[in-house]
């Protein structure tokens, strides 16, 4: 992009382009919460084959998980801010964050969050709370010190997208589905080993012990698949973050630029577990790049590379 | 019998289906109305901010009467041509105003002390930000308008919208090349 003219084209293809990327993601969480229930059916199946009262099963196993899911889903923001440490952000060094996500709020029509400081020398920045109302946001101290303002806004942005976008509530179901069937394959599993097998399948020959393998293999390997899906949908939350982020600040280099400060920087949050790394603007773990290299590990992130959202990004 | 019943459920659930469609275009359109004032909200934060800006100016920079002046006038220009209510003419006062800033923090560089003064420095971080909001505040509004003109003119909506006289509402424009959020670098 050289001169003017060029960059007015690139504008008027961003334009177009973000928009096809929120949609295109909105419609990916739809086809994953599609396949979830697909599983749920199958595990409830499997669940019937082995014991026999697969919909009484699944039906248990449904309530138990909405209970356990959305009790931590009204809760999510506490916990989230205690666990990392957070405190409010008040004084005057804090000025220009307040201003930004004021303004921010503005360009998404969203009430202003809470605004919290963590006191940590990595950078990055979560949001948390069950919908705009009881939103918090949360950065570093090493955010606010090495991004400048464009680059803040860009991440201020993505942060708010995930409130503007209902991303709490949307792991709260994928995390309702993933205990579903982790329960399903726990009772399951324990029942038919420890003798409470279904009567018939005691004496239904050959095809009755075939089909008993296949569901119990089924029943066995169906929670990794839905954890699967649960990253899977979390990295594809992402990428609609970064996308309705540029929505928001209609500044791509913004945040393409501090996704750029994020990856030369190797510091690691204290304060981060596995348990909360889907909150996080990047995946505050493992920064090691060759760790990320094989397909394998990826299934297991709940952040696509950097690279490949920078990527995008450009391509905005 | 049981075609009257059902012929008055269908005009039941079809009375139903045009109050929600008419409910969804008056909130889109108020929601117009609510985002256009929000950036009247923001322009008089920003002219609640110039006066101080120019007093501590003044104190250090005394020799930059014009420049103060520019601002100044700017200022209570932009504040006419808001309560005049012409909106391409107001668009252009606010151009005039944002120059004169711009000018003024150009000035200011030559003044190390002016700099250094914590009230500049914090007026500057309100101006700065009041501009984005500005900016933010267009940009919502004309997303707004986006998404009520998007409905009125679709089908089913359009019907709807052509009984009830909905009108189409125009976006805000900016000055040529300045249609995005302003990123100003003090």
């Amino acid at each position: 992009m050289t001169d003017s003219g060029a960059a007015t084209s690139a504008q008027a293809v961003a334009r177009t382009d973000f928009y096809r990327e929120i949609r295109r993601n909105k419609w990916r969480t739809f086809v994953i919460l599609a396949a979830f229930v697909a599983l749920i059916v199958l595990a409830g199946v499997a669940f019937d084959i082995l014991l026999g009262f697969g919909v009484a099963g699944v039906i248990v196993a449904f309530v138990v998980a909405v209970i356990l899911a959305f009790v931590s889903y009204f809760n999510s923001d506490k916990v989230a801010l205690m666990v990392t440490g957070a405190k409010p952000a008040d004084g005057p060094e804090y000025r220009r964050y307040h201003n930004l996500v004021e303004g921010l709020c503005i360009a998404a029509g969203l009430p202003k969050p809470r605004l919290y400081v963590i006191q940590d020398k990595a950078p990055n920045a979560f949001a948390t709370g069950r919908n705009p109302k009881h939103s918090a946001l949360a950065v570093t101290s090493g955010l606010l010190e090495i991004m400048n303002r464009v680059e803040l806004e860009g991440v201020v942005a993505h942060e708010l997208s995930h409130v503007k976008n209902y991303d709490i509530l949307a792991s709260t179901v994928a995390v309702t589905a993933v205990g579903t069937i982790a329960l399903l394959s726990d009772i399951g599993l324990r029942f038919w080993i420890f003798g409470g097998r279904r009567r018939d399948s005691d004496n239904a020959g050959a095809a009755g012990a075939v089909l008993a393998i296949v569901a119990m293999a089924f029943l066995v390997l169906a929670p990794l698949a839905a954890q699967l899906m649960q990253f899977a949908m979390s990295r594809k939350r992402e990428l609609l973050a970064d996308a309705t982020g540029v929505q928001l600040t209609r500044y791509p280099p913004g945040l393409l630029s501090a996704l750029k400060k994020l990856q030369t920087d190797k510091a690691v949050v204290h304060h981060a577990t596995r348990a909360t790394a889907q909150l996080w603007i990047e995946s505050p773990l493992d920064r090691e790049e060759g760790k990320k290299g094989s397909w394998l590990n990826r299934l297991f992130d709940t952040h696509p590379p950097l690279e490949e959202r920078i990527r995008v990004l450009e391509s905005m | 019998m049981t075609a009257v019943i059902i012929i008055v459920a269908v005009i039941v659930l079809l009375l139903l289906v045009v109050a929600l469609m008419y409910n969804s275009l008056v909130r889109a359109r108020n929601r117009v109305d609510n985002s256009w004032s929000q950036i009247d909200v923001q322009l008089k934060r920003r002219y609640d901010l110039i006066p101080n800006l120019v007093e501590t100016v003044k104190g250090y920079a005394k020799h930059e009467r014009e420049t103060l002046e520019a601002v100044t006038a700017a200022r209570s220009n932009a504040i006419d041509a808001q309560q005049g209510g012409d909106v391409a003419q107001q668009a252009q006062a606010e151009n005039v105003l944002s120059g004169a800033l711009k000018s003024l923090f150009a000035v200011a560089e030559q003044y190390p002390d002016l700099k250094a003064n914590q009230n500049f420095l914090q007026l500057q971080e309100e101006l700065t930000s009041t501009e984005d909001r500005i900016a933010y505040a267009r940009q919502f509004y004309n997303d707004s308008v986006l998404g009520y003109n998007n409905s009125i003119q679709t089908f089913p909506k359009n019907m709807l919208a052509g009984a009830f006289s909905f009108e189409k509402r125009e976006f805000f424009e900016g000055a040529p090349g300045e249609t995005g959020p302003v990123k100003v670098q003090f």
